[in-house]
């Protein structure tokens, strides 16, 4: 997968550009609650515990398959990428976040596998998607 | 004691593809069906609820809706939770009527998106929402999504493809005796987990069907049951829990269920061993099993053994979606909230297949409306036969 299109790309808002800017920088940003401590994704100006404004934190990249489901077909998905891996990945911080699972046979995979996080380019210079890869 | 409410009126549009008719066209007529079924003049008519109407861009919904359907109310509400919206309207216009607000509260629903083409489950839709740009980039769809929480229920309570089969074989059973169910042939456990594999997990046959149509349903207060020569149902309680991905601490495992459940069971006065027949939104055969664990009926993660026994069955424990439910019968609109309060009403009327009919005093109907792999309304009603309470 050496670029992002023809999937769909995410509509950016001035909350959400520094997210999407890091990750064509290779790198996964959070928000996290500088009261409750709270590290929250996706991304949120208040934190959704206290409506303290949150802060930007980089994650390790690491985590661990909460869920996965696989489709064999998906309309406007390239062949090649195909059967597509959906799954909730537990990042070593806390939250689960939704993503794909790349480069790996899905026969393989199992809940509780450790995964790093790879980020994929896009057409748009200041968009990067983020995906995981199982290590 | 606060004022008994009632539901006067039920209907469901007998179509299941409907390429001849306008969404809106298909609102007026269950609109009329319901009230032809109570026997309410449509002037009487002074509260209306709907959500959705799915083929307008915009989302003006009653004001649009009410403008076509020429309906002068003194109350509406749009509370749009996906699926469960409609059930969510009982309560809603049950607490409407208690204050004062209307007498007489038409529910409406219509979608045809069977002739429009729109497998909802199965392709990346337009991003709408703040989390489609989080979740739906990822070519989520709503059969991925339940197949993640159908992998995670079986990682954690050892569930199993064939007990997910067994719901699926259980409203088949029961589609049978329903004329207007779209499958109507009763299929068997191997006959699921042998269907083709759409979201692994979750084969073809755990998912709902795609249908055209619609319902509706008359809900009433005290004044205007009196003027009625129809049996009624009472609406007894009502609970309603919007559940969320609650800022990455989602469990897929356990849905709204176990808030809107307890909510309705607390209102009525009454637990889950009283229930003599349940809707429960069938999506697809894990959005059950999730639900009749979280709303009491089995103990947590014990769903699978619960099923798998014949539970749902008509004649079983927990006799369930007698209708076919969505999995067979009918899913209109891609939302199975109001069909679900349909047949819960007509089980307590007495009015279904006798062969599916339950000695039905007290029945529940449950909605998981949106997705239960990151944000679902769950909403709950019970209800009972007039007098009941
Ligand atoms: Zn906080």
């Amino acid at each position: 997968m050496d670029v992002w299109e023809p999937r769909p790309l995410p509509n950016v808002t001035p909350e959400s550009e520094r997210y999407w800017e890091a990750a064509s920088n290779d790198r996964l940003l959070l928000s996290k609650c500088p009261d409750c401590d709270l590290v929250i994704h996706y991304p949120r100006a208040r934190c959704p515990d206290c409506f303290t404004e949150t802060e930007w934190t980089e994650a390790s990249g690491d985590g661990r398959i909460y869920s996965y489901s696989v489709a064999e077909r998906m309309e406007g998905w390239p062949e090649a990428d195909l059967p597509l891996v959906v799954a909730y990945v537990e990042l070593a911080e806390g939250p689960r976040m939704m993503t794909n699972l790349i480069g790996c046979d899905p026969d393989d995979i199992s809940v509780g596998d450790s995964v790093s996080a790879v980020f994929i380019s896009t057409e748009e210079d200041n968009i990067g998607i983020p995906v995981f890869r199982p290590d | 004691m606060s004022e008994s409410v009632y539901i006067a009126g039920a209907f469901e549009h007998p179509t299941r593809e409907a390429p001849n008719k306008s969404t809106m066209q298909l609102h007026a007529d269950v609109a009329a069906g319901a009230l032809e079924d109570a026997g309410v003049p449509k002037e009487a008519v002074d509260g209306y609820f709907t959500a959705g109407v799915p083929e307008m861009e915009h989302s003006l919904t009653p004001l649009m809706a009410a403008d076509y359907l020429g309906l002068d109310v003194a109350y509406a509400d749009s509370t749009d939770y996906g699926g469960s919206s409609y059930i969510s309207h009982v309560g809603h216009a049950a607490s409407a009527i208690r204050d004062g607000k209307c007498d007489v509260a038409l529910i409406t629903l219509a979608g045809r998106p069977r002739s429009r083409g729109q497998a909802t489950g199965s392709g990346v839709r337009k991003l709408r929402t703040v989390q489609d740009s989080y979740e739906r980039i990822y070519g989520t769809t709503n059969v991925t999504m339940y197949g993640m929480a159908a992998r995670r229920h079986m990682e954690e309570y050892g569930t199993t493809s064939e007990q997910l089969a067994e719901i699926r074989a259980a409203a088949s059973h029961h589609a049978q005796y329903n004329e207007h169910a779209m499958y109507r042939d009763p299929v068997s456990v191997e006959d699921v987990v042998e269907s083709p594999v759409v979201a692994d997990p979750l084969h073809l046959l755990d998912c709902c069907v795609i249908s055209d149509g619609g319902g509706a349903l008359l809900v009433i207060s005290e004044d205007a049951r009196s003027e009625l020569d129809r049996e009624c149902v009472e609406v007894l309680g009502h609970g309603e829990a919007p559940k969320h991905h609650d800022a990455g601490r989602i469990d897929i495992t356990t849905t709204g269920a176990v808030e809107s459940g307890e909510r309705a069971f607390t209102e009525a006065g009454l637990g889950p061993e009283h229930v003599d027949y349940a809707s429960i939104y069938d999506s697809f055969t894990i959005t059950v099993l999730e639900a009749i664990e979280d709303l009491g009926f089995c103990k947590k993660g014990y769903g699978g053994t619960f099923v798998a026994d014949g539970a749902l069955r008509a004649d079983g424990e927990l006799p369930f979606n007698t209708d076919g439910g969505g999995l067979c019968s009918n899913h209109p609109g891609n939302r199975g909230g109001m069909t679900k309060v349909i047949e819960a009403v007509r089980q307590l009327r007495g009015e279904t297949s006798p062969e599916v009919q339950v000695d039905a005093d007290i029945a529940l109907a449950h909605g998981t409306g949106g997705s239960i792999a990151t944000r679902h309304g769950a909403a709950t009603v019970i209800l009972g036969t007039e007098g009941i309470s």
